[in-house]
Formats: C-alpha cells, structure tokens, sequence
C-alpha cells in the first residue's frame, strides 16, 4: 500500500529554500505529476521522497512508515533519473538485473524478472547493448525498465522524458502511464511540461519557488486555477487589469483601463479592489465589426501566426491591452491583418483575481 | 607584450604552413630529446653485455635485484591504490570542513623531496634515538621493509590525487541510482563507483609502479645491504658497464610488458560485479562499520604517511638552537657544497620547467585536439614512455648516447636533458588533460567570431587552463628537484638531494642535526611552494 505523505517538509541549500514548508498526500495507484518551472524544487522534493537527501523539517511517509531516517535502497523505490543514469560499464541485460541481484535474489528469479520487465518495455533484442550504444528512447525504456525490475511498487520519475525528441517524447509518456496503471503502481512524475503532465496524470500539483501552489485534476486546475500564476501555468491566459465598479449577488462588473465594462463570476471580492481578469486565448470568440452585447470589446488584428491546428491572433484591444486569441483553424472564420474585429467571451469562463500584492510581473516570475 | 606584435603573431598563426611547423617542431624536438636518445643509448652499448654473461655471481646478483624491484613495485602500488581508495572516498565525499585540509595534508609527502622524505623515514622508523626508543629499539631496519614502506609512502599522494580527481569526475547519479535499486552503499561502491572509474584505478597503480621501479635517492639512504635495480646501477656503473647496461635494459623490458599487460588485462578484468552478497554488505555499509574504516584509513595516513615524512623536521627544528644554524648560514664546509647544490637543483628545475611549457605545450595540443591526423594517437602512447623508462636506466642510457655522439657536451645539458626526459609525460599529460575537458565548441565559437588560432589560444584556452598549466608545472619542478637516479648517472655536479644522500649515506662528516637541517630547508621552500601553489589555484580552478 505505498501512498506517500508528506507533512510540512522543508529543504534548504544554504539560503535557497529549494523545498518550502510542503505537505501532499500522494495515494495508492495514483499517477500524480509535480509541475512546475525549471528551478522550483520538483527534482529537490522527488529526491527526498527517495532518500536521496535529508529534510532540514517536516516527515515524509511511505506507506504507513516513516522514513526519514531510512536509506534510500530500504525504501522499496523505483527512480528513473533524468540523465537515466545507466551504468556505462553494464549492459543493458545487467543495468536491468542490478536491482534483483544486490536484492539478494536467487538467479533464476532475476533473471525471470529481467525478461519480464525488458518484455513490457519492448527491447528484448538488445540484451547486449551497452547504454552508449542505445539510442535516447532505448535508453529511457532500459532506465523504466531497471526501475520497475526492483519490484518496487512506488515509482518516481525525475523528468523521465527531458532529453527525448517531441516525438518520442509524446509516444512514451502514454507508455509509461500504461505500465504504471497495469502493474497497479503509485507513480510519481516530476515535469516542467504542463502538457506532458495534463495528458497523463490522474491529479497534478504545481509547484513554484519551492511551495505547491495547488493540487487537483488536470480538469480542476484548469477550470479552476486558484492563483494567477496557475492560470497563466496551466493553459496560459490573458490578464486584464481594472478594479471592481459593482458587485451584485455572484456578479462582478469590472472596470477596465480606459474605462471598458465587463462583467465575470464573482468570488468574495469587494467593491473598489482592484482585480486581475485571467480569460484564456481559446474561450474568446471574434466577429466583425463594432462591439454589440455584454462582454465585447472591439479591437484590431496586430498580427497573425498559423499553427496548424489553430490560428493564433494578437489583438490590440480598445483601450490598448494586447490580447492573444486562439480560434481553431478549420472551423472558425479567418481574419486578416489591421482588420477591425470584436472579441467576446463568457463571464464563467473567466477567472477573477484579487490584484497581487507582489505585483503582476513578480506573481508570473518563475525565480 | 605591444598590441602591434601580438596582432601579427596572431595573424601568423592562421597561416597554416606557420601552425604544422609549430606542430612539427615539437614532434621533432620530443624524438631528438626525448624518446630516442635513452633507447639508442642502450643499443649503442649492446656489446658490453657479453661481460655479465661470463659472470655468472654477478648475474644472479643483477637478476636479484631485478626481481627485489618488481616485487616491491607491484606489492606497493597494490597496497597503495587499496589504501588510496578509502582515503579519497574520505575526502572527495566527505562534506565536512576537515576534508579540504585532509586534501591538503595529502599533497605533503608529494611536494617534500624525496631524498628529505628517505631520510625522515630512515629517522622514524629507524633511528634508535627517536620515535623507536618508545618501543624499545628500531620498528623497521633498512632493508626491503623499509624501502617497501619508503615507495608506498612517496607514491601514496599521487595515488589519492588521481582517485579524488576521478571520483569528483564521476557523476553521482550512478551511485543514487544502484542506492534506489536497493544496493547498501558498500555493495554501490563495489560494483558501480570503482567500476567506473577503473580506468583510473589502473593509471594510479601505474603511476606508482613507475615511480617505485625509478627511484634511487631515497632508496639509497633506507636500503641497508639490500639491492634493487637502481642501487645495482648506481653500485656497478663505474666498474662494469656491461652489468649497468643489462640491467638497465632488463628493467625497461619487463616494465613495459607489465605495463602492456595490465593496459589489456586492466580493460578486460571485470570488477566482481556479478556477484551480491546482501548480508555481509549490508553489514559494512553502515555506521559503526564505516567509522571504523574511516578510522584505519585516517591512521594509516597519519602515522605511516604523514608523520614520518615530515619528522626530518624534528632535527631541522633542533639544530636552529645550536651552534649549527650560523654555521650553516655562514656556508662554511660542508655546507658550502650544500648551498650549491640547492642553487643547481632549483635553477635546473626552472630550466626543465621553462623548457616543458615551451615543447610540451604544443605536444599537449597535438594529442588533445588530434591535431596531426592519425599520427596523434601514435603520439599519444609514445609520450608516456619516459614515465616507464626507470630514471636510471634512462640517466645511464642518455650518458652513453650523448656521450658518443657529441662527445663534448657538457654536463649541464646532460642534466637538462635527462631531466626533460623524466618531467616531460607529467606536463603533456596534465595538460592534454586540461585541454580535452574545454569544449571543442568553445574553439569553435571563437574562430566564427573571428579569432585567429594564437587568439583562440591567448583569449579562450589559455584562460580555461591556466589552473592546470600551472599545477603541471610545479609538478615538473617538484619532481625535477627530487630526482636523484637519473642526477647521478648522468653529473659528476651534485643537485641537492644527491648531497643528501651522500651526508646521509656517511661519505662526508656531518651530524644528525646537520642532516636534519639540511632536510629542513628543503622542507621549508617546499612548503613555500605548496602554499603559494594553494593560494593561488584556490576556487579558481574550476570554470
Ligand atoms: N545540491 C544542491 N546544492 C545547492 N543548491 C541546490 C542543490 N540542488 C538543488 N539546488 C537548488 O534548489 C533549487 C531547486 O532545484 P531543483 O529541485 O533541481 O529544481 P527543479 O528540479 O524544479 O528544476 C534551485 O534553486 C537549485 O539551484
Ligand atoms: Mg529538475
């Protein structure tokens, strides 16, 4: 049953505070990412779930153990690093067999778990291959594979997929999720990659400047950011600023610069704060012509970028905010450059947000 | 240095006839000093060997001492490298405060000469006046006890050097990642670290190998009646020529079998990696059984290794409240040859040092770059040839070479040559090292910027190794100032250790004290040396 606790863990380098004052609670079988930007701690918080460094405060519990003071090779763990780390004067059959060997297993037993886990990750022909001989997709399976052949049942991947190609990348994000899920393991996934982390975890949680910031679902976390910096993290989102003109029972009409009204779901705030309007690129829509109706705001198209997939439009509002749109590139009409459009969107699906006290620029900062 | 002719130089060097004829210079000048003279030298004496082969005492004699020098050199450079292994374990890992100044004490026997260090261990291990009164009577007479405790001494910095350097080479992950697989840290050590970092486990033994198969000086003063290849050329060199020639050529041909075989049996031998042992490992990985370890090692450094290098001083530090210092300072006799000697030993050090940067410096280039196309790798093993060439033999070898072909040449160069010759594979190395670590990119991005070869040299190698640059020639001057083997074949004029040995050995009266004294300036400007090389190198040397 390992699920992992960790309660009010602290970890500091000398004045950096890499991991500040943290509790999650991680369950069985769940596959749960930390995201977050390169340099907030995820790596720090993964390694002192393994035992690879000491918290300065704070427990951390594997199962119902706590394991502070246990020696990372008695904590039952498998780690897949983000280097890989395969032993250069191994080959890949040994990398595999490490773990059940200095278990103590008996041959037989090793090796029958060798070619199992080099079964499931499908690189069952290159026994042979020293790791510099592998290419990097091989290399991360050989390292999975090392991971799981220790028959651990809480699996932690530091970046497992940071030095692969987009496209390996995207193939192998599913796979491990697969194994995972089939081998009924609690896997922990460290990431700066938020789409990475929305396609495979069961709950994400963000994390900047060594504090987690929220946990939820992927679904939760987008529709319901608890911070600007979430919103913008997860998603992206433009942020309008103004203050709060009136508010009725669950309506907030806000006033923006140059004066522009609009309205959104209010969430506890008061009249005359001054407030930060998260509305992400895909939930406007654009039409031609003068602004009509709630919520619209007309504008100019500033510049035009063709994605593939989507259209992605800057657009100079009214009041003279850039906002960024999003429309898909099939299904949407098209708009040409310097054209006088309107933009509009739903007051529920927008996000309102008490103006920072450290400043828009120091709540997006990642260092 | 004016702008003007820095430009020009810089501009010349992207000439490429200008850049091979560096190049070439400096293949040409390590043929011409370097590798051929002590081959040819031997060949050129091939006749003279008939002598020993009628003389069937003296042949089992010179066998004998064949035989008493690889014993010692493979027991040492054994017991070194497995002495060694803990103690930078201890040092490159250890967080605390007290491994930076245990890094420092290390070097100490490396920097003290070893003629000073023979004597200091003859003084502690031996002379009944001193530490062995305690215990009744001498620990350790001369003889091949103390020569063995002699070698493992002067060659246990060197060893600790190149394993520090390995282990903070290596990259921690492999460790973290056998710890999470579930190895105890002992059995994480055994078959992941030093199976990495083999290969320079193997050039440590090598390392010390060479240096216990070489050196004479020191060995001299411990050795008693016992004799090994060195003290049987320094013994028979003037009265047969036949026997030196033999021997000599003896020890250079089994060297370099055993250097060959353990380049291939080394890359082949598989550490135990195979096997796990859960139990028993799992019991030394921790606490108490690690703290006992840290303690053997912690001794075996301090009281073989360290103190008795240094216990020369105790005599040294004597002799200052005695009538004994004037006299020395007053340079009357002997101390007046004493003082000679110093002054050769350390002018011939900046000479062979100045030398090294001016040939070695391109050498390093060609074999770290490949800059000679196919003829690098060639050039890359040749260079470490003078390392397994024993002193000696290479001193008597040079001797019969330039001696017959310029008969005239004097004894200063002799000594410059013979000295270049030894130094020269130290320097190449470290800084064909240091060059290899920078980035090829780094070049790279400076010639797209512009930079002429020179300028690429003066503005981005350069400043990268100056650190390394720096440290290899203080070696080269460290080593040049202790050599005593290759000193006495090849000069009638005495370097300061040879008047050491000579003091030490009874052919000129002098006291204990006198001895000791004389040991403890080289002591003292060695220390200058250290500490200043300390100074400056601190937290700059790495980028
Ligand atoms: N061993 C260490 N010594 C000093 N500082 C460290 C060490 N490891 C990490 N840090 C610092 O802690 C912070 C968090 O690092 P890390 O956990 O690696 O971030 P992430 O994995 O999220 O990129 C960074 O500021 C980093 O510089
Ligand atoms: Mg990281």
């Amino acid at each position: 049953m390992p699920d992992v606790r960790l309660v009010n863990v602290t970890k500091r380098f000398g004045k950096i505070v890499a991991v500040d004052n943290v509790s999650l609670h991680i369950k069985d079988k769940e596959y749960f990412s930390i995201l977050g930007p390169s340099g907030c701690g995820k790596t720090t918080l993964l390694r002192l779930i393994a035992g690879l460094i000491e918290p300065d405060e704070g427990e951390i519990y594997i199962g119902d153990r706590l394991v502070n003071d246990v020696p990372p090779e008695d904590r039952d763990i498998g780690f897949v690093f983000q280097t890989f780390a395969l032993f250069p004067h191994m080959n890949a059959w040994e990398n595999v067999t490490y773990g059940p060997r200095v278990k103590g297993f008996d041959v037989k037993k090793a090796e029958r778990i060798g070619h199992e886990v080099l079964e499931m990750v499908r690189l069952h022909e290159r026994l042979d291959a020293f790791p510099h001989e592998l290419s990097g997709g091989m290399m991360q399976r050989i390292a999975v594979a090392r991971a799981l052949a220790a028959g651990a049942k809480l699996l932690l991947l530091d970046e497992p997929l940071g030095h692969l190609d987009a496209k390996v990348r995207n193939e192998l994000r599913y796979e491990i999720r697969r194994m995972a899920k089939d081998l009924e393991l609690t896997a922990i996934h460290v990431t700066h990659d938020q789409s990475e982390a929305m396609a495979i975890s069961d709950r994400i949680a963000v994390m900047k400047k060594g504090k987690v910031l929220q946990v939820g679902t992927p679904q939760e976390l987008y529709m319901n950011p608890k911070s600007i910096f979430v919103a913008h993290f997860i998603g992206g989102a433009n942020f309008l600023e103004g203050f709060i003109a009136d508010v009725t029972d669950k309506t907030a009409t806000i006033e923006l610069r140059g004066g522009l009204k609009i309205q959104a779901v209010n969430k506890g705030l008061n009249k005359g704060e001054r407030v930060v309007l998260a509305v992400r690129p895909e939930v406007f829509t654009i039409k031609r012509g003068e602004r009509r109706g709630t919520n619209s705001i007309s504008g100019v198209v500033e510049r035009i970028a063709f994605e593939g997939t989507n259209l992605r439009y800057e657009v100079r509002l009214e009041n003279q905010d850039l906002i960024v749109v999003v429309t898909p590139s099939l299904s949407c009409e098209w708009f040409n450059m310097g054209e006088k459009i309107t933009v509009s969107f739903q007051p529920e699906n927008a996000h309102l947000f008490a103006y920072p006290e450290v400043g828009m620029r120091e709540e997006l900062a990642v260092e | 240095m004016p702008r003007k002719f820095v430009e020009k130089l810089d501009k010349l060097s992207s000439k490429s006839a200008v850049k091979y004829g560096v190049y070439l210079t400096a293949v040409v000048l390590f043929f011409a000093l370097i590798l051929v003279p002590p081959i040819l030298g031997i060949v050129i004496k091939w006749e003279t060997m008939q002598e020993i082969f009628g003389n069937s005492e003296l042949l089992t004699r010179a066998l004998n001492a064949v035989s008493n020098s690889f014993v010692v050199a493979v027991a040492v450079s054994a017991l070194d490298v497995a002495a060694g292994i803990p103690m930078a374990w201890l040092i490159a890992r250890s967080r605390s405060r007290w491994a930076n100044v245990l890094d420092t004490l290390a070097d100490v026997p490396f920097i003290v000469p070893t003629a000073v260090l023979g004597y200091s261990l003859l003084l502690f291990w031996y002379n009944p006046k001193t530490v062995s009164e305690i215990f009744w009577g001498s620990l350790v007479s001369p003889g091949i006890f103390l020569v063995a405790l002699l070698h493992f001494t002067f060659s246990y910095p060197v060893v600790v050097r190149v394993i520090v350097g390995a282990l903070l080479d290596y990259k921690i992950e492999y460790e973290q990642a056998a710890r999470t697989l579930g190895a105890p840290p002992f059995t994480t050590a055994r078959t992941v670290t030093l199976g990495i970092i083999k290969p320079s486990l193997i050039a440590a033994f090598i390392l010390a190998f060479a240096r216990s198969i070489s050196e004479t000086g020191a060995t001299m003063m411990v050795a008693g009646a016992f004799e090994n290849g060195p003290i049987f050329i320094q013994n028979t060199k003037d009265t047969y020529v036949g026997a030196t020639v033999f021997v000599s050529l003896t020890l250079i041909v089994i060297s370099c079998l055993i250097f060959a075989m353990v380049r291939v049996l080394g890359g082949r031998l598989k550490l135990p990696i195979k096997g796990a042992w859960p139990t028993i490992e799992r019991k030394i990985s921790y606490s108490k059984a690690v703290s006992a370890r840290n303690s053997v090692t912690l001794f075996i450094f301090f009281v073989i290794v360290l103190v008795p290098s240094l216990f020369a001083a105790l005599p040294a530090f004597e002799a200052l409240f005695t009538d004994i210092f004037p006299k020395a300072l007053s340079s009357a006799y002997p101390w007046d040859s004493y003082w000679q000697s110093l002054v050769l030993s350390y002018s011939l050090g900046a000479t062979v040092t100045f030398l090294n940067i001016l040939i070695g410096l391109p050498m390093a280039i060609i074999v770290a770059r490949k800059r000679l196309g196919s003829l690098s790798p060639i050039l890359n093993t040749l260079i470490d040839i003078p390392i397994i060439v024993p002193s000696v033999a290479l001193g008597v070898s040079l001797r019969f070479f330039w001696k017959e072909t310029v008969a005239f040449i004097s004894e200063d160069w002799l000594l410059i040559f013979a000295h270049l010759a030894i130094t020269y594979p130290y320097f190449v190395r470290s800084m064909a090292a240091a060059i290899e670590r920078i980035s090829l990119e780094l070049e790279e991005a400076s010639r797209t910027l512009g930079a002429k070869p020179l300028c690429v040299f003066r503005t981005i190698v350069f400043p990268l190794t100056k650190y390394s640059m720096f440290s290899g020639a203080i070696m080269v001057f460290t080593r040049s100032v202790s050599e005593t083997g290759a000193t006495l074949a090849v000069a009638q004029r005495k370097t300061a250790p040879v008047v050491l040995v000579e003091w030490v050995k009874g052919k000129v009266a002098v006291s204990p004290l006198e001895i000791g004294l004389g040991c403890g300036f080289l002591i003292l400007i060695s220390f200058i040396i250290l500490l200043t090389l300390r100074l400056i190198v601190r937290g700059k040397g790495r980028y």
